[in-house]
């Protein structure tokens, strides 16, 4: 291109009139604004890092503070889907393969495609082969696709921590039939922490740091020496997670029946507000079967002060979550480690210094 | 010490020659201090000839022994009058054979060296540490091999392997396809390069009955400096000396040939090594065919299983589609549940949408969802007249070897200025359902008999109108019949899809689809399920038609 690029002042504008765009859900307008700023000159992997993968954040962000909807979430990745499949085919970012084939998967049950798909695209525009496989991809679906077509590496996302014996999973089957993981995502941890935990070959906090590991080269796993999922997470022997992961709907259903005897005014709760609560403490059992099998104090911790948070944004006394933990407490009295990270999560709380409340969950 | 020597002999210097000490089954020397030989016996005698009693060790046994003696001498004159443990044995080479030379000190400072044959053990220990090896490397290569089902990555295995164990270049040709072979080379310590290569394998000795699967030729027949250039690796210098070609068996086919080369400075291949090539090519061979059979049948699978899998839904004149489906076996990618869309003649015509669920799982019943869409895919031009479309179904079904049924919804979607109609007519399915812009949720009455049980079906259609923002949800039970939630047992169940889709109004359709299977996957939590469909037919909203210039030409085809 001959035209200058956009100064780097500009960017802020652009982001600005493509979150407009969006959360007015008009994406041809969302569409203009790319494309004009291709026209202006902005590299197509800027426009899909700097504009597009921005916008993403500030979903999420805005989300979390209750000023967005989870139905305008869902539009406003649906649009930007629409705008890099338009942006793909625009003339600019045609790119021929010149480098290896790379395989970009979401970990299974994970619905968050958006940044997999930033990181395929980017891929593709620096040359490598690019099977884009989409969210949650069965392990099995995975690793059939690797059988039949190759890859030089797998690039596997996962946003939510408790997809992550899920990603172990996909990370040792890949490595099984000798092809290197480069992990990413939030769920892997702010320094990759998880990835590393999970055995995985690799880790970026970006798109652009993980196009950079790979045009490295990450060395193949090593087949010959055997390797077993238990090898790289010991604690699990001691079969609390299984005990955990396994009975989660009991669990669930105790201490939602312990925290009515506790707080008289649920009674008056009706069945969907009922159901709500249920569900976040499902998610609560969730998060603490996940850092059981990580072995991970902060997993569970970090995952209690964000829903106190979330619930102070929607209005929820967040004091409700202590309860929940002491009732789980009982329930699991006999496992040190689900103690441990109970305990933990208290603390945490206290920290955290929520305001108190007298109603428990149930948030609309 | 003394009983040992037996009867004395006349004096120092002599060799003794009779009793206990002659009859010795072993070899033994007496040396002094000064390093000289004082006795030694006559199976010593038979061994070191020029070790008579006089001599001096330096000059007269191996250098390993003489050495072993001064070491001795300073110990055990360090630790005199200590009766602790014996020194370690020292061993070494006499002639071809291998010995042990155990020491024990006399009181008068002289030393007795006992030496043991080890020959046969050092060759036992040696054979049993090749063996270790082979069976170390034929694990590894065990590991690896089995590794993959990719015929590329299965090649390069093997010639990697071969390459750091075997040879110095090793090459794997495959049976020739389209009268070029595939070829892969690894030389040692580098990794393998894959080429496809237009040569006659006869051009080699040994190569063409190879990849026929004869037996080899052993490599003594085969000249080094007769190697075709086309199956050297680029850039490989140097001269080759030993060549070995050997098939790769495969399951009843040869799955390629194996050659291995070493240089010319380097030993040649002995029988055993040819023998041991064998064993690492007979694994190989076996890894290679499965791999290729592997692929042979993912291939066979993918044809068949593209018109068996769902089509992809986009905006269709003017209309957005998005289709979401989660077979039951994860195993799996299809099952029992279908959707199709089939656009008319003409963009002012309106296209068909069906959604349906054959009666079981799996494979089968993927099979006659595929027939059940390309009939209607036929009856497209009937758009207009479902009832006769579902009779012909009907008749077709009922004519077929299949003995199940079906269910499912056909819509007839048209655009007209912003809205769009929609004309849908049940055959025994559930229920389809319409979000309004301001998130009521409505059933669309309309009732019909399934499809292929009986020989008459009645059905009655509905019309609707879907204004922009709007959307029209087809959806098979496997979404109401799910089961699971947060206490773990509990069926999704309409209701609760009735109120997710209230929350859906104004969604474009894909994200109306992408939150529904969301939603009814956290449900789940890992649980079986049936399989599980949807379609959302949506009004696209029109926040945007002043913007029809010359630079957003085309956004409004309709």
């Amino acid at each position: 291109m001959t035209v200058a690029p956009v100064p780097q002042d500009a960017v802020p504008a652009l982001r600005d009139a493509l979150w407009a765009a969006v959360t007015s859900r008009d994406e041809y307008r969302a569409a203009d604004v790319v494309f004009d700023a291709l026209a202006q000159g902005m590299a197509p992997e800027a426009v899909l890092l700097d504009l597009l993968a921005p916008l993403q954040v500030r979903v999420g962000a805005e989300w979390a503070a209750n000023r967005l909807s989870v139905t305008q979430e869902h539009a406003a990745s649906a649009i930007t889907e629409r705008v890099i499949a338009a942006l793909a085919h625009h003339p600019a970012v045609r790119t021929a393969p010149t480098l290896g084939r790379v395989t970009v998967a979401c970990v299974d049950q994970e619905w968050h495609a958006l940044p997999a798909r930033l990181l395929a695209e980017v891929l593709t525009l620096r040359g490598w082969r690019v099977d884009f496989l989409g969210a949650q991809v069965p392990t099995a679906h995975l690793i059939a696709h690797l059988h039949a077509n190759g890859a030089d590496a797998v690039a596997l996302s996962s946003s939510v921590p408790t997809r992550l014996p899920a990603a172990h999973a996909a990370i040792t089957g890949c490595q099984a039939i000798g092809i290197p993981v480069i992990a990413g995502g939030p769920a892997f941890g702010d320094d990759g922490r998880y990835a590393r935990l999970l055995g995985a070959d690799a880790w970026a906090a970006d798109a652009r740091g993980a196009a950079e590991k790979l045009a490295a080269g990450i060395p193949a796993p090593d087949l010959a020496a055997g390797h077993r999922r238990i090898d790289d997470l010991p604690h699990l022997a001691d079969q609390e997670f299984t005990f955990v992961a396994r009975s989660q709907g009991d669990l669930v259903k105790t201490v939602l029946t312990r925290l009515e005897a506790a707080f008289p005014a649920m009674a008056s709760y009706d069945a969907h507000q009922r159901e709500r609560t249920a569900e976040d403490i499902a998610h609560i059992v969730d998060f603490l079967a996940v850092a059981l099998y990580c072995d991970a104090d902060e997993l569970f911790a970090g995952f209690i002060t964000w829903t106190a948070e979330i619930l102070t944004a929607r209005h929820v006394p967040a004091a409700s979550l202590r309860p929940v933990l002491n009732i789980l407490a009982t329930e699991l009295k006999d496992f040190p480690r689900s103690l441990r990270l109970l305990g933990e999560a208290r603390r945490a709380l206290d920290a955290a210094s929520v305001p108190s409340g007298t109603h428990p969950g149930a948030h609309a | 010490m003394t009983s040992i020597e037996g009867n004395p002999v006349a004096g120092a210097g002599q060799a003794p020659t009779s009793g206990l000490w002659a009859l010795a089954p072993y070899p033994v020397i007496v040396a002094d201090a000064s390093g000289t030989v004082v006795r030694a016996n006559p199976a010593a005698a038979l061994l070191l000839r020029e070790a008579l009693p006089g001599a001096s060790m330096a000059d007269t046994v191996p250098g390993w022994l003489a050495r072993a003696h001064r070491e001795a001498l300073t110990r055990f004159a360090a630790h005199a009058g200590c009766t602790g443990d014996l020194p370690a044995p020292s061993s070494g080479p006499v002639g071809a054979r291998s010995f042990e030379a155990h020491p024990t000190p006399s009181p008068g400072g002289e030393i007795a060296w006992w030496l043991i044959d080890g020959t046969d053990r050092r060759v036992a220990e040696q054979a049993l540490a090749t063996e270790r090896q082979r069976t170390g490397f034929l694990v590894e290569a065990s590991n690896v091999l089995l590794a993959s089902l990719n015929t590329e990555r299965c090649m390069a295995a093997t010639v990697r392997l071969a390459a750091e164990y075997l040879a110095d270049v090793a090459i794997v040709v495959a049976p020739p396809t389209r009268g070029r072979l595939p070829v892969v080379h690894a030389v040692a310590g580098q990794s393998a390069v894959a080429g496809l290569i237009a040569a006659d394998p006869s051009s080699l000795p040994g190569l063409a009955e190879a990849l026929r699967g004869f037996p080899p030729l052993p490599s003594r027949w085969i000249d080094g400096a007769l190697l075709p250039d086309w199956l050297l690796p680029e850039g490989f210098t140097g001269t080759i000396g030993s060549v070995v070609v050997t098939s790769l068996p495969g399951h009843g086919v040869p799955a390629g040939a194996l050659i291995l080369l070493r240089r010319g400075d380097q030993a040649r291949f002995s029988e055993d090594e040819e023998i041991f090539a064998r064993l690492f090519a007979a694994r190989a061979g076996a890894a290679l065919s499965a791999a290729r059979l592997y692929g042979e049948q993912t291939a066979i699978t993918q044809t068949l299983m593209r018109e068996l899998l769902p089509p992809r839904m986009q905006r269709l004149n003017g209309v957005d589609f998005a289709g979401g489906y989660r077979p039951a076996e994860m195993s799996e990618r299809v099952g029992g549940d279908f959707y199709d869309i089939h656009a008319g003649p003409s963009p002012d015509d309106a296209s068909l949408v069906v959604l349906g669920d054959v009666c079981g799982k799996g494979l089968d019943a993927a099979v006659l969802t595929g027939k059940i869409r390309s009939t209607l895919q036929a009856l497209t031009p009937m758009v207009d007249d479902h009832e006769r479309i579902l009779n012909l179904l009907n008749g077709s079904l009922l004519n077929s070897h299949h003995a199940r049924f079906a269910t499912m919804v056909l819509a007839s979607v048209q655009r007209a200025e912003n809205e769009v109609r929609l004309r849908l007519t049940s055959a025994g399915h559930p229920t389809p359902l319409i979000v309004r812009l301001d998130g009521t949720v409505e059933e669309v009455p309309t009732r019909g008999t399934l499809i292929g049980a009986l020989p008459r079906i009645e059905s009655h259609s509905a019309q609707v109108v879907l204004q922009p923002g709007e959307t029209c949800l087809l959806y098979t039970d496997g979404f109401t019949e799910a089961r699971g939630g947060p206490l773990g047992n509990e069926l999704f169940g309409e209701e609760r899809l009735k109120r997710v889709l209230s929350h859906c109004a104004d969604m474009p359709a894909e994200a109306v689809v992408e939150r529904i299977q969301m939603l009814a996957s956290e449900w789940l939590h890992d649980g079986g399920h049936d399989d599980m469909a949807l379609v959302a037919i949506s009004a696209p909203r029109t926040t945007h038609l002043s913007a029809v210039d010359g630079h957003t030409r085309g956004r409004y085809t309709v």
